[in-house]
């Protein structure tokens, strides 16, 4: 075990990627001389020289589309996306083009790209730069999207979507990246996409999140001594693991869901509509949602905090929701406005 | 249908040119056909035809090789037949049958095939061009002498695949080759309304690389631009935009009659029609006997009829084929 940054770990994933299979190439803006705006590439320039490590100009649409065309003809190219909002202007590489190549080829071609971005709130970058967006990707068949919970998670997700023969958009919460933890490198660190990990047992309820969520919904879990709670990282939002949710849920009759991101068509609510379809009759509780407001990221520190779930708001939540058996109201009734 | 018949196709039009001529007689009987059997009702959905633009076609199937590969759009049925698909995978396709290229699943804006070197073909304006230079890196990073090709429409010069397209590949000296099928209109509008200037070969120049214009309406100078663009890409020397003036004798789709065609301007591309040119080129170098055209006329008709009744003995596409290849196992 290592101790490292979230972006140390990012950058260890592809460089032993890179050592295990030649066909790995890295390319985006400023990740090969610059190591990356977020120092996720940091060596991979000078290990693996410039025709694998490659600044590329400011072409998203353009870079993306060079991946697809790469990886249906065998190279396993990972690209950096700066911030996810910048995949907006090349959407449809992603989710028209690689999501469909092996469908659209009768399987003759596989699309084995990863697609990295930064992701999320928290750092004062204002509303253009401090979404998740992974509803872009989520309805499109033929993707799998992960979202990263810290170095472990960094590392052994990355590692696992480079080697995935299907286009893979990874999914990184730029606030984490400085956060330190052990990692187990090599074979041993390697975590498998579409299974969700159990990182708290508990009884009283199943809290399920993802990405920097997932600090959040541990550290209200270790603060309250009234109910203990199960916490899931769900790692993988597409496939996500149903099976896995689903048995946690049966077992503890209640299911709290934490996310960064607004309330309308989050991940979560898939996640509400086929737990509570399922399990209707079992529950304990009605489903419970934790999300941001359904506004642009506010920028100011104070607003920006308050914008996304913290650990006080979650346990809050929970004591309402164990006290009552209903959900309680989101912080944003007390100020005014819509449900 | 089986490989070696679509490899012995490709052979054919690469290295004989009454073979091309055939083809493209081909493409032409091929697409005249698929119109009648929408207008028929006997197909649903959409199509795209590429009458008028065979000589591109056979060009771009006669000078690359099976590994380098190769993006096009919807318009592709001359494409992939030139490439070396046969009349009934394509036709199948189309109509949604089992036969299909692509099981049926896909239709006509969608074929593929990928002994040939075609990528699934691309219905969104513009997104094959960085997806063939992408599938250039890959040559280059490996090391192979292979290439790629990107062909796409005039309209596709201006959106911004195009662009960033195009400089990526200048600036990492790509081996790729980008045609531009230049058929005069990107749907109803004709290229004079959307585009300022008139040679779209004009953009190389703002990426440092070679742009050159073909008369798209004869197949020989198309095999030898391609040839040549390719023979640079493979030697290190970078990408080459090529425009192929060429021009679309039918509609967009099927629903369009084209009505907004100026008076004259059919005919006038007509009178240099690729086919009847080739052909009396062909007969005035005594490649192809008196008769001999018409024998390749009536040998393409009972090939089609043939490939015909072989898709509608083909049963629809199957509900595994919808489910069969969404993911890729390892
Ligand atoms: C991004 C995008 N915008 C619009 C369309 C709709 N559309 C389909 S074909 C077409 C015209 C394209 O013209 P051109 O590139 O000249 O190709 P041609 O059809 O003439 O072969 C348009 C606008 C599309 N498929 N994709
Ligand atoms: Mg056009």
């Amino acid at each position: 075990m290592v101790r490292m940054r979230m972006n140390q770990a990012v950058a260890a994933a592809l460089a032993d990627e890179m050592r295990e299979d030649p066909d790995v190439v890295v390319f985006g803006e400023d990740v090969a001389v610059a190591g990356g705006p977020f120092k996720t590439s940091d060596g991979l320039l000078e290990e693996f020289g410039p025709s694998r490590v490659r600044d590329t100009p400011i072409s998203e649409m353009g870079f993306l589309g060079m991946a697809v065309g790469a990886a249906a003809s065998g190279l396993r190219p990972v690209a950096e996306i700066m911030f996810i909002e910048f995949l907006g202007v090349a959407l449809d590489m992603v989710v028209t083009e690689a999501g469909k190549f092996h469908f659209l080829s009768r399987g003759a071609f596989t699309c084995p790209m990863t697609v990295r971005a930064s992701i999320g709130a928290g750092l004062g970058f204002g509303c253009q730069h401090s979404q998740t967006m992974e509803n872009w990707m989520s309805h499109a068949p033929g993707l799998k999207m992960v979202m990263l919970s810290g170095p472990q998670s960094a590392y052994g997700l990355l590692r696992s979507a480079i080697r995935d023969p299907n286009p893979v958009v990874v999914l990184e919460p730029r606030a984490l990246y400085g956060g330190r933890g052990q990692v187990t490198t090599g074979a041993d660190g390697i975590l498998p996409l579409g299974e969700a990990r159990r990182v708290r047992e508990g009884e009283a309820v199943t809290v399920v999140s993802a990405g920097a969520m997932v600090k959040v919904a541990l550290a209200a879990a270790e603060s309250s001594d009234d109910w203990s709670a199960e916490v899931i990282d769900l790692q993988t939002l597409i496939p996500w693991d149903r099976d896995g949710v689903v048995s946690a849920v049966r077992r503890t009759g209640r299911l709290v869901i934490v996310e960064e991101s607004p309330y309308t068509s989050g991940w979560g609510t898939e996640i509400a509509a086929h737990v509570g379809a399922r399990l209707f009759g079992e529950l304990r509780a009605p489903v419970l949602r934790i999300t941001c407001p359904d506004v642009p990221v506010p920028f100011g520190r104070e607003l920006e905090q308050r914008y996304m779930p913290n650990p006080g708001y979650v346990t809050d939540q929970i004591d309402q929701l164990l006290a009552t058996g209903r959900t309680p109201d989101p912080w944003w009734v007390g100020e005014g406005r819509r449900a | 249908m089986g490989d070696g018949q679509r490899m012995e196709r490709r052979r054919a039009v690469a290295n004989d040119r009454v073979a091309r001529y055939e083809r493209m007689v081909e493409i032409r009987a091929f697409e005249d056909r698929v119109q009648g059997l929408f207008a028929q009702g006997l197909v649903h959905g959409t199509t795209h035809t590429a009458q008028g633009q065979e000589a591109v076609a056979v060009g771009i199937a006669a000078a690359a090789r099976p590994t380098d590969l190769v993006t096009c759009t919807y318009r592709g049925h001359g494409i992939g037949l030139a490439l070396g698909m046969t009349p009934e995978v394509i036709l199948g396709e189309i109509m949604g049958r089992e036969i299909g290229c692509v099981g049926g699943i896909a239709g006509s804006m969608h074929l593929c095939d990928r002994e040939l070197g075609l990528l699934p073909t691309f219905a969104i304006i513009g997104a094959g061009i960085p997806v063939a230079a992408g599938a250039a890196l890959t040559a280059q990073v490996r090391g192979t002498d292979d290439a790629a090709i990107g062909v796409f429409g005039d309209g596709a010069a201006n959106i911004g695949a195009f662009h960033e397209g195009l400089n990526l590949a200048a600036i990492w000296n790509l081996p790729v080759v980008f045609i531009c099928e230049n058929n005069q209109y990107g749907e109803y509008s004709r290229i004079d309304l959307t585009t300022p200037i008139e040679d779209l070969a004009d953009r190389a120049a703002s990426y440092g690389i070679p742009g050159i214009i073909v008369d798209g309406q004869d197949p020989d100078q198309t095999v030898e631009a391609v040839g040549a663009a390719l023979a640079v890409a493979r030697s290190g020397g970078g990408p080459t935009l090529l425009e192929m003036k060429t021009y679309r004798y039918a509609g967009h789709s099927r629903a369009d009659k084209a009505e907004y065609r100026p008076e004259g301007e059919f005919e006038r591309w007509y009178e240099r029609d690729p086919i009847n040119t080739f052909r009396a080129r062909l007969e005035s170098e005594g490649l192809l006997a008196a008769g001999a055209a018409e024998e390749i006329e009536q040998k393409v008709a009972a090939r089609l009829e043939a490939a015909l009744r072989a898709v509608e003995e083909s049963p629809p596409a199957t509900v595994d084929a919808m489910f069969g290849n969404i993911y890729a196992s390892a």
